[in-house]
């Protein structure tokens, strides 16, 4: 009895490593000490009522925030173990199996657990309040679409000690993934962990598409919507054409672990090419996905910072949808080398380098929106101009450099790549959504952050950017591939990389540098009681900080683009503002415990399926099932807020004025 | 009880109301639903792509058109197709404001439904039987995948529409419940429109 626990321990848990024990240790400690905070300030009734079922879009935003960040500093560890393992030649301080693990799992956690549930955080923080409205179109499916990301994140990461990570790559290319060449359950937890947080994403794509198109203030026109509401609504668009392919394809793969079909196996007439088109017809679409609501970030926080409408509204929101409609006839850049010929790769070089149009566009329409502004330096305009702006454009150049697809045979999978994606992902994404953080920060807590710590954190960033990815470039071209553990000191290769292991330690300094602003200001920053400190421009900062849970007392009516800015200037000319009319009850959508118990179920199901436990999995499912049901069953679900009470709330908030 | 008035009273208003800060709530779920239509084409559309990519990659094996017995996948189309004219005369009872109908015609449609399944599993056992399986090659993983994923969709949509007849029995014709028709109506019919494609492009193009 005893040694069959010790031999399925042995299995079950990750061994062997020194590093994976410190973890170990550290998660359980991690745990006790939440569980005895929670017990100790009796704060686990509070933590349900007012998190775990919350549908409250800005408590959503907040949780997919700070996941998030979590997620970043798990990736971020990731990149510096890489870098360090990478610093000197024959390093041994990874095994190349365990390296094998931390690039897979990086890659995911940057792209799906990081990039993704910022964005939609900043989705949930920022669109209703944008667009005049109170919720999002499907309160319910928001929570649930959080849990479903949150329990798919939990699935991927407990890989890390449980049963073993993911080694295949982020994309995880059969034959590799397959059975033949990866039996383990590490692909397994790839597979859900995608799966359950993929169903999430796609629909936080429908609701935010409803949501925009139907739920905007009376007036808005959809030519007088804000660019960053126009960003969403182009990455939603994306996302729930691009999303089924990534559901599909996945599948097809588990199918093919679990039940020995041949989609993409060697044997039985699979075809591996396959899988590598199908997840690109996802996966390049997914870029663009995580970008376009950046460039909606930089219009605002450009045209907020120069005082000025943005430049070329119009050419804007061209630009956005050209972008995220031929940001799916682009995939096949990826695998230039596969030899579909030179007709075909014509055809994806010429399309990725349209790319660049629409992209140049908007640069140019940053650029002139500062021309002639009374442009200030607070740190999301750092941000964008000083980091981003630059930053993307080398990175978009160097995109076009590998859309050209004869010269592709000589950078594919070489650092020169790497160096590329990481500089229009960082440069690109990551800035952006830093800069939105930042600027939407006071609107969401009610008091801004510390500029000076936000400064020294930007330029730890900014510097060790370049440091980190320039040298990546070079050593690209000198022949360094991706994905390759150790080199030998006659490579010539190994000054480069040491060079960029510091960059990315002082990136990592940034990070910490960024917690410790986010905590300083916890502790020290005053209260704002303006509700708009940026003197912004939307809808967004006509209402108190932090916005009351119906986020407007009175549905606002919008007259012009950048309403706000034109009431506050006919306020300054004098002109009285109309007369309000009479508030009315509030219908809300009701707290609900099912998204959270549903997407628990889920995770059982997974977890169950990726051991092969049919006693767990099917349990989960039925779980699953069962909370639909109830959900279709509960006609309880909204309940109105009195005229008393929002009276009551306005007059605290205002009351601060 | 005094509070579940309460609801129903405010969902009435929910469904009926249109000015602003009460949305159309019931019209903004069917907007959402035909979305999800829209992402549940392209799922359907990747599987169907699969399937053409790998038609002629049978590994030497069975092919389909050596082991399809149309008979019975002709009687499936038919009954599908009834189905969804059952599923149409439901909706058409509904805006009689006639619930005894809409209910029927409902129990009809998920009765014919469970017939589709039931043929269909009929057709995979009898698969199996003669040895085709998921893993016999690329071709059977494609048709057992893209078939069974509709016929999973059907399935569920049985399940649901069950729920729908129960509320249907206990709320009686509200605007909630009339939006729920007329999405399983949605749903049904459009599983009707990619069985016309599955026929087609599975069935028919491999025994013609």
């Amino acid at each position: 009895m005893w040694q069959n626990i010790k031999d399925f321990a042995a299995d079950f848990f990750v061994t062997g490593d020194p590093l994976i024990y410190g973890a170990d240790v550290a998660i359980v400690l991690t745990m006790a000490a939440i569980v005895f905070v929670l017990t100790y300030f009796k704060k686990w009734k509070w933590l349900w009522t007012e998190w775990l079922t919350t549908v409250d879009h800005k408590r959503i935003g907040i949780m997919y925030v700070i996941a998030a960040l979590l997620m970043l500093f798990r990736g971020g560890v990731d990149a510096l173990l890489m870098r360090t393992q990478l610093a000197f030649p024959n390093n041994e301080f990874l095994s190349p199996e365990h390296y094998n693990e931390i690039f897979t799992t990086h890659g995911v956690i940057m792209i799906l657990f990081m990039a993704m549930p910022l964005m939609f955080g900043l989705f949930n923080l920022v669109v209703p309040l944008q667009i005049g409205a109170r919720d999002v179109a499907f309160p319910f499916l928001n929570a649930l679409s959080f849990w479903l990301f949150f329990w798919g994140a939990m699935l991927f990461n407990i890989s890390f000690v449980i049963g073993g990570s993911p080694n295949s790559g982020w994309l995880a290319y059969p034959p590799l993934s397959g059975t033949m060449f990866n039996p383990g359950v590490g692909q397994d937890f790839y597979i859900w962990g995608i799966q359950i947080s993929g169903i999430g994403s796609l629909m936080t794509g429908i609701n935010f598409i409803v949501t925009i198109l139907k739920m905007r203030a009376p007036g808005m026109k959809l030519m007088k919507m804000p660019m960053f509401t126009w960003s969403v609504l182009g990455s939603s668009l994306a996302i729930i054409l691009a999303f089924p392919i990534l559901t599909v394809t996945i599948a097809l793969l588990f199918v093919d672990r679990y039940f020995g079909a041949h989609f993409f196996t060697l044997d039985g007439g699979g075809n591996p090419m396959m899988y590598i088109n199908l997840i690109w017809m996802w996966g390049h679409p997914e870029v663009y996905i995580v970008i376009l609501p950046a460039f909606g970030i930089y219009s605002e926080v450009v045209a907020t910072f120069s005082r000025k409408k943005l430049f070329g509204y119009k050419s804007m929101v061209f630009a956005i949808m050209a972008i995220s409609v031929v940001s799916f006839i682009t995939w096949a850049h990826h695998f230039f080398t596969m030899g579909s010929g030179g007709d075909v790769n014509a055809f994806f070089a010429i399309s990725t380098m349209i790319i660049a149009i629409p992209t140049g566009v908007k640069v140019f329409n940053w650029i002139f929106t500062m021309y002639k502004g009374k442009v200030s330096f607070e740190t999301p305009m750092l941000w964008t101009v000083l980091g981003f702006i630059p930053c993307f454009v080398v990175g978009g150049m160097t995109g076009v450099m590998l859309s050209v697809a004869p010269a592709d045979f000589q950078f594919h999978n070489s650092y020169f790549l790497i160096a590329h994606f990481h500089q229009t992902l960082i440069g690109g994404v990551v800035f952006g959504y830093i800069a939105g953080l930042i600027y939407w920060w006071p609107k969401v807590f009610g008091f801004k952050l510390n500029e000076r710590l936000g400064k020294w954190s930007f330029w730890f960033w900014n510097i060790g950017f370049y440091v980190c990815f320039m040298p990546q470039y070079v050593v690209g071209l000198m022949g360094m591939t991706r994905r390759l553990s150790t080199y030998g000191w006659d490579t010539g290769w190994w000054e480069l990389n040491f060079v960029s292991t510091i960059g990315a330690f002082l990136m990592g300094a940034g990070f910490l540098l960024q917690v410790w602003q986010i905590l300083h200001s916890i502790k020290f920053m005053e209260r704002d009681t303006t509700g708009d400190p940026w003197n912004g421009r939307t809808l967004e900062w006509s209402i108190p900080s932090p916005a009351p849970v119906y986020n407007f007392a009175r549905i606002p009516h919008v007259e012009e683009m950048d309403d706000w800015w034109e009431q506050k200037k006919r306020r300054e000319n004098g002109v009285a503002p109309k007369p309000l009319p009479p508030l009315e009850p509030i219908h809300m959508p009701k707290n609900s415990g099912i998204p959270f118990i549903k997407s628990f179920c889920w995770f059982v199901a997974g977890f169950g399926l990726v051991f092969d436990w049919l006693w767990m999995a099917i349990p989960g499912f039925i779980g699953v099932a069962v909370c639909m049901l109830a959900h279709s069953f509960n006609y309880d679900t909204d309940y109105y807020i009195p005229v008393e009470e929002i009276e009551r709330t306005e007059a605290a908030a205002r009351g601060a004025v | 009880m005094a509070n579940n008035n309460n609801h129903a009273a405010a969902h009435a208003h929910a469904g009926n109301h249109g000015h602003d800060g009460h949305h159309d709530l019931e019209s903004l779920r069917l907007m959402g639903f035909w979305i999800f239509l829209i992402t549940d084409c392209i799922l359907f559309g990747t599987l169907f792509a699969t399937f053409a990519v790998l038609r002629e990659n049978t590994a030497a094996g069975p092919t389909g058109s050596e082991m399809f017995e149309m008979a019975g996948i002709i009687a499936e189309t038919f009954i599908l197709l009834t189905s969804s004219f059952t599923s149409g005369l439901a909706l058409l009872s509904m805006n009689r404001g006639d619930k005894k109908g809409l209910i029927g015609w409902l129990a009809v449609t998920a009765a014919l439904g469970a017939c589709f399944i039931g043929l269909e599993l009929n057709e995979f056992v009898h698969l199996v039987h003669e040895g085709v399986t998921i893993s016999t090659s690329a071709y059977w993983s494609a048709f057992y995948t893209l078939v069974s994923t509709h016929g999973i969709h059907v399935t569920i949509g049985l399940f649901w529409m069950i729920a729908i007849m129960i509320q249907l029995g206990r709320h009686g014709i509200t605007p909630v419940t009339r939006r729920k028709v007329n999405v399983i109506g949605l749903y049904w019919h459009f599983l009707d429109v990619v069985w016309i494609f599955v026929f087609t492009v599975v069935y028919m193009l491999e025994v013609m």
